[in-house]
């Protein structure tokens, strides 16, 4: 697995495991977090948090934007900007769309 | 969106003596007939909602059915209690202060937000003061994320976004402070039989801008349909002291002052009343733009908030969920 997408495969799993509680349910690349109630206005917190501690970055006050943080496909394209990876495969095919609990 | 022409700024003009008297006879049908209890208790702030609700209980159930509470604690602003007691006064009602500073102390809550600040901000200490505060986003397509100012005795201040765990910590010890008040208040509708009188305003009730089981808690709320706007007209029209008129919105929770907006609107109290009227009629963005004195853009941005934060309040406002309706009560 590519870097890009061994992160966005990490971002999902965090989004299912902490805003989804494990239900199994189709979760897009690019459905908005926010937008489908999926992640709110402390969870942008906790996501942010997450990204810090599992890539070691720093997540700015400007960069918290929706188009760096509302969907899997963006955030993933934001770490692999932060961390110099190679976004090119960031477009995956859903492997790991939804997860059994 | 339906609307085609602009919205007027005296929109939310009330006819105060008509609203004052309906309110009265929600109180008197609430409190008597629906509650049976034979008065009100209400924790008095000395901010415009709960002195505007503290006049119609008095006017509604007359003033020896109204206990008014004044809850400081360590961190209360001293103007809260003065503009408390200057309520009771003009109102001739009974009046009680209980300090709670030593229900939170034996709860931990100071100890637990301060060790909750420290995680972010070690030098902090004895002495230091400190507020969460949101960053104005009206012109940033930005997620509103809290910071800390501290404030050392000399008067330096220093601000750091706070980590999640921080965040939480926070909120979860200075909530004590409204449960607290919660507590102190059952004690006095339980005394006299009286039922409690919540005092949000519309925009609080709506968008959770309050501490469930804390504030939240209540047995009637009798201005949470009112806009902001209406509730300062409500109270210019009942005679409520221009002092507490002219008081900033504050939440009097953190031991340095911080407003309402900073802590959670972001936006002034005037204009978020506008946009969540605009909101709730369905009037487009760019209708509101002359009322707001925002552009259509920056409305359209208030509109996604109000929407993200009812979203939240509703785990705030919902009563316990059961696994089935249990008839029979």
């Amino acid at each position: 697995m590519s870097g890009a997408r061994a992160i966005a495969q990490q971002i999902r799993e965090f989004i299912i495991e902490n805003f989804l509680y494990g239900q199994q349910r189709e979760l897009k690349d690019d459905d908005s977090f926010l937008g489908e109630g999926i992640v709110d206005s402390t969870g942008v917190l906790q996501l942010v948090t997450f990204l810090e501690e599992t890539y070691g970055i720093t997540v700015d006050d400007e960069d918290l934007t929706p188009e760096n943080l509302d969907s899997i496909g963006s955030v993933t394209a934001y770490v692999c900007r932060k961390t110099n990876v190679a976004a090119g495969t960031v477009s995956m095919d859903h492997e790991g769309v939804g997860r059994q609990a | 969106m339906s609307s085609t022409c602009s919205v007027s700024p005296d929109i939310l003009q009330l006819d105060a003596p008509r609203e004052t008297e309906r309110i009265l006879a929600g109180i008197r049908d609430l409190v008597f007939h629906q509650l049976k209890r034979k008065g009100a208790v209400i924790g008095v702030s000395g901010g415009i909602d709960s002195t505007v609700v503290a006049y119609l209980c008095a006017q509604a159930l007359g003033k020896e059915r109204v206990v008014v509470l004044f809850t400081p604690e360590a961190d209360s602003s001293p103007d809260s209690l003065r503009l408390g007691r200057m309520v009771a006064d003009a109102l001739g009602v009974r009046s009680f202060v209980e300090d709670i500073s030593p229900i939170l102390k034996g709860a931990r809550a100071y100890e637990r937000r301060d060790a909750a600040i420290r995680s972010v901000v070690p030098e902090y200490a004895e002495g230091c003061k400190s507020k969460i505060v949101l960053p104005n986003l009206i012109d940033a397509d930005r997620y509103a994320i809290f910071s800390i100012v501290v404030q050392s005795p000399a008067g330096e201040t220093r601000k750091v976004r706070l980590s999640l765990d921080a965040y939480l910590g926070i909120v979860a010890a200075t909530n004590c402070k409204q449960r607290a008040r919660k507590v102190i208040e059952y004690y006095y509708a339980d005394l006299y039989q009286y039922a409690v009188a919540g005092t949000p305003n519309r925009l609080e009730y709506d968008q959770g801008f309050f501490v469930k089981n804390g504030d939240g808690a209540a047995d009637f709320k009798p201005i949470a349909h009112l806009y902001k706007s209406q509730v300062y007209q409500l109270a210019a029209y009942l005679g409520v002291p221009e002092e507490i008129q002219r008081r900033p919105s504050t939440t009097d929770t953190y031991s340095l002052e911080q407003s309402q907006e900073e802590f959670y609107f972001a936006i002034p109290l005037a204009k978020m009343d506008l946009c969540l009227y605009g909101k709730n009629n369905n009037i487009a963005a760019a209708d509101l733009v002359p009322a707001a004195g925002l552009d259509a853009k920056q409305v359209q941005r208030v509109y996604e908030m109000i929407d993200a934060k009812r979203a939240v309040a509703r785990y705030l406002r919902s009563a316990p969920l059961l696994i089935e309706e249990v008839k029979g009560i």
